[in-house]
C-alpha cells in the first residue's frame, strides 16, 4: 500500500526525515511513536505533500503511484487521508459544503458524478452519529469554536466520509477523555478492511488498546530505530525510549508542529 | 475650474424640465466647486484623473441589452441602457398603492411631491451629486402610498455601452407604515462614465429592503450614492455589493429625522486586478433613541485598491443612539491595497458605540487542509472567500435574492482566484 523509501526531509532548511523506511502493506495497522521532536507530523506533512516540507532524497509511493509528484489535493484523490493533530478552523464554510466538496473532487477525480446533496447529507449524518457528533456541526463552519476533542472527532468524520486507501492518525488521540478516545478508536476500528491500511502516531499505548496495531515502531531523530508487535508499545510506556539503541538523547525538544 | 466640470456646467444650460428651478440651486452650488485631487479627504485614495482624459457622448444604443446578467429573478424591472429608461413605465401604474413613472412622463401629482424630495435627501456636499442633479433628466420615482406593503422587488437595472456617458436619477418615497423592497443593480465594463444618484424617503413606521449591485467592472467609471432619510420607526435594511473598475466610488448616506429608527447596512466588495472601489458611508444621527448597525467586508486580490470610509456622526442630542460599524478586509496578495477609516464622532454622552477594522491576509493553513481533503486549489480559495462574507449573503432578507446572487459571486471569486 504504502512504500517509504530512505526519506529524507527538511523544513525551513532544517533536516527532519533522515532516512525513513516504512512498509505498510494493504489492511495493516502500524503504529508509529517516538519522543517529541523525533518528526512524526512531519512525516504526515510530507506524505500529505504540504507546502514548505522540501523532500530532499527518498521514495514515497501509495498503492504504486509515486506520490512526490503530486498535488496535495492529488494524493488525497488518491487516497491519501491525513487525521490532523491540530486541525484548521475555517470560519463560514460549513463542514457539510466542505465534505460535500472534498468527497465530490475525489469522486470526479474517478470519472464518477457528484453524490446528490440528499445522498451526502445522508451519509454524512450517519458520520456524524458514528463519532457522536451533534448534527448541527454539520451546518457549522469548519472546526470553528470547536473543542479539542470534537475537532479530533471530526477528523475522523472526514475520514469515514472520504473513504481513503490510507489514513495517518496524527496524535488523534491527544488530549482527549477515555470516551472519546473509544470514540476515535471505534471510528478507525469501523473502517479497517483488507484494502484499506492505517499509521497511527501517538505518544501513548493507551490508545493502542482499543486500536490493536500489527507493528510499532520508534521513530527517532528522523528514522526508524526499532520495530516490533504490538508488545513493543508496552515496553515503551514502562521503560520510555532511552534505552533504545540508536535513540539520540539530545532530541528531547518539543515537537516541531507547525 | 477643470475643463470636465466646466464641460458639465456648459451641459447643464440645454436641460430644461420641471425639474429646472431645482437644478438651478444646484447649479450655483457646484460653480463654487473645485475639482477634487489628492489632498481633498473624500478623494485622497481615488484619482479623478482616468476621468479626466476621457470624452464621452450621451448617444444611447440600446440594441445592446445583456439580458444574462438581468434574467433569474423575481421583481418588477426597469431597464436603464446608456442612462435611457427603456422599460414603459405606463404597464406597472395600475397596481394598488404603487406609482413607477419616469422623471419625463411623470403625472402632476408626483411632481408636487417630487419637487420637495429632490436634491434634498443627498448631502450638498457630494459633487457629482450636484452634477446628478443638474445632468439626470432620465430617472425613476417610486411613490409607494401608506400603509401598503408591497414585497415583490422594484429593480432597477443600469446597462452601458461603449463611449457613453449617462446621468440617471432615482426617487422612492414610502408612506408612513409602507413596506417596499428596491434593487439599483448596474453592469458593463466597457469605457464609460455614469452618475446614479438614489434618494429614499422612508415615512413613520415604514420598512425599506435595498440592495445595491455594483457589478461594473473592467474600463468602466462611475459615481453614485444612495442616500436614505428615516422618518419616527422607519426601518432600512440595505445591502451593497460591489466590484471594482476603473473608478468605482459610492456615497452612502442615512440621516435620522424620527425618533427609534433603525438601520441595518451591510457591505461586500471583492477586487481584482487594478480594480478601485471607494465605500464611503456617513450615518447622521440627529436624534435620540436610533440604532445603526453596519457591517462592511471586502475581499481584495492581484493589485487592486479599496477604500472604506464610514463615519458616524452622533449629535449633542442624540442620547440612546446605538451605534455598531465593522470593517473586515482580506487581502489575497500582498500587492493588494486597503484604505480603511471606520471615524466616530460622538457629542451625546448616553450612547453605546463600537467601532472596529481589520486587515487579515488568506489563511495559508486553512488552504492546506482544504487540499489535503481533495479539493482543487482554486475551489478552496473560492470556498474560503466565500467563508469571508457568507455571514453577510446569509443575512440577506430576501432568501430568493441571495440564492439568484450565489451564483454570481461565485463566477467572481473564480475570476478573481484565478491569478
Amino acid at each position: 500500500m504504502l512504500t517509504i523509501k530512505n526519506l529524507h526531509a527538511s523544513v525551513e532548511d532544517k533536516t527532519i526525515l533522515k532516512g525513513l523506511d516504512l512498509n505498510v502493506k494493504p489492511g495493516e495497522v502500524h503504529a508509529i511513536m517516538g519522543p517529541n521532536g523525533a518528526g512524526k507530523s512531519t512525516m504526515g506533512f510530507v506524505l500529505s505533500g504540504r507546502e514548505g516540507y522540501e523532500v530532499e532524497q527518498g521514495e514515497i509511493s501509495l498503492a504504486n503511484e509515486d506520490l512526490l509528484d503530486m498535488e496535495p489535493e492529488d494524493r488525497a484523490r488518491a487516497g491519501l487521508f491525513l487525521a490532523f493533530q491540530y486541525p484548521v478552523e475555517i470560519p463560514g464554510v460549513s463542514n457539510l459544503e466542505f465534505m460535500k466538496a472534498a468527497v465530490d473532487a475525489s469522486r470526479e477525480s474517478r470519472g464518477e458524478e457528484p453524490m446528490s446533496s440528499a445522498a451526502f447529507l445522508k451519509k454524512a449524518k450517519e458520520a456524524c452519529a458514528q463519532v457522536n457528533l451533534p448534527l448541527a456541526f454539520l451546518k457549522r463552519g469548519v472546526n470553528e469554536g470547536f473543542s479539542g476533542g470534537e475537532k479530533k472527532r471530526n477528523e475522523i468524520m472526514q475520514m469515514l466520509l472520504m473513504e481513503p486507501k490510507l489514513a495517518i492518525l496524527d496524535e488523534s488521540d491527544s488530549g482527549l477523555d477515555i470516551d472519546a478516545l473509544k470514540i476515535v478508536a471505534d471510528g478507525v476500528n469501523s473502517q479497517r478492511s483488507d484494502d484499506r491500511s492505517f499509521i497511527v502516531v501517538t505518544h501513548y499505548q493507551r490508545l493502542l488498546d482499543y486500536i490493536k496495531p500489527d507493528f510499532v515502531h520508534v521513530l527517532s531523530d528522523g528514522k526508524i530505530v526499532k520495530s516490533g508487535d504490538a508488545s513493543l508499545a508496552k515496553e515503551l510506556e514502562a521503560e520510555g525510549y532511552s534505552w533504545l539503541e540508536g535513540y539520540d538523547k539530545t532530541q528531547d525538544a518539543p515537537e516541531v508542529t507547525a | 475650474m477643470s475643463a470636465w466640470l466646466q464641460q458639465a456646467i456648459d451641459k447643464a444650460s440645454s436641460v430644461n424640465d420641471w425639474l429646472s428651478p431645482i437644478r438651478a440651486e444646484a447649479l450655483q452650488a457646484l460653480k463654487q466647486e473645485s475639482w477634487p485631487t489628492r489632498k481633498t479627504e473624500a478623494w485622497k485614495y481615488t484619482p479623478l484623473t482616468p476621468l479626466e482624459r476621457t470624452e464621452f457622448s450621451q448617444v444611447t444604443n440600446s440594441a445592446a441589452v445583456d439580458i444574462d446578467s438581468i434574467a433569474g429573478l423575481n421583481s418588477i424591472d426597469l431597464v436603464f441602457v446608456d442612462g435611457v429608461l427603456v422599460t414603459s413605465t405606463n404597464a406597472l401604474m395600475n397596481t394598488k398603492g404603487l406609482t413607477i413613472s419616469s422623471i419625463e412622463s411623470s403625472d402632476e401629482e408626483t411632481r408636487l411631491w417630487a419637487a420637495g424630495e429632490f436634491g434634498q435627501i443627498k448631502p450638498k456636499r457630494h459633487l457629482f451629486g450636484l452634477v446628478n442633479d443638474v445632468l439626470a433628466t432620465q430617472g425613476v420615482i417610486v411613490n409607494v402610498d401608506a400603509g401598503t406593503k408591497f414585497k415583490q422587488p422594484i429593480r432597477l437595472i443600469h446597462l452601458q455601452n461603449n463611449g457613453n456617458e449617462a446621468h440617471t436619477r432615482v426617487l422612492v418615497r414610502l408612506g408612513d407604515n409602507a413596506n417596499a423592497s428596491i434593487i439599483e443593480q448596474f453592469t458593463g465594463d466597457q469605457n464609460s462614465f455614469s452618475t446614479s444618484v438614489a434618494e429614499f424617503s422612508i415615512g413613520k413606521e415604514a420598512k425599506l429592503e435595498h440592495y445595491r449591485f455594483c457589478l461594473q467592472t473592467g474600463d468602466s467609471m462611475t459615481v453614485g450614492g444612495s442616500h436614505f432619510r428615516l422618518q419616527e420607526k422607519a426601518s432600512l435594511n440595505s445591502q451593497l455589493v460591489g466590484y471594482g473598475s476603473k473608478l468605482a466610488r459610492i456615497d452612502v448616506d442615512v440621516d435620522y429625522a424620527g425618533e427609534q429608527a433603525t438601520a441595518k447596512l451591510n457591505a461586500i466588495y471583492l477586487l481584482k486586478d487594478k480594480e478601485v472601489f471607494d465605500l464611503h458611508s456617513t450615518i447622521e444621527h440627529a436624534v435620540p433613541n436610533c440604532v445603526t448597525d453596519e457591517t462592511v467586508r471586502g475581499i481584495v486580490g492581484d493589485h487592486a485598491k479599496a477604500t472604506f470610509n464610514g463615519r458616524i456622526h452622533i449629535h449633542r442630542d442624540a442620547q440612546k443612539t446605538l451605534a455598531e460599524l465593522s470593517n473586515k478586509n482580506l487581502l489575497l496578495a500582498r500587492t493588494a491595497q486597503i484604505n480603511t477609516k471606520p471615524e466616530l464622532e460622538i457629542y451625546a454622552d448616553d450612547v453605546k458605540c463600537a467601532h472596529g477594522a481589520t486587515v487579515a491576509e488568506l489563511d495559508k493553513s486553512a488552504l492546506y487542509y482544504m487540499m489535503s481533503r481533495g479539493i482543487s486549489k482554486e475551489d478552496a480559495l473560492v470556498m474560503l472567500n466565500f467563508g469571508f462574507i457568507n455571514a453577510l449573503v446569509d443575512e440577506m432578507p430576501n432568501e430568493a435574492l441571495a440564492e439568484w446572487l450565489r451564483p454570481i459571486l461565485k463566477t467572481r471569486f473564480q475570476v478573481m482566484g484565478s491569478k
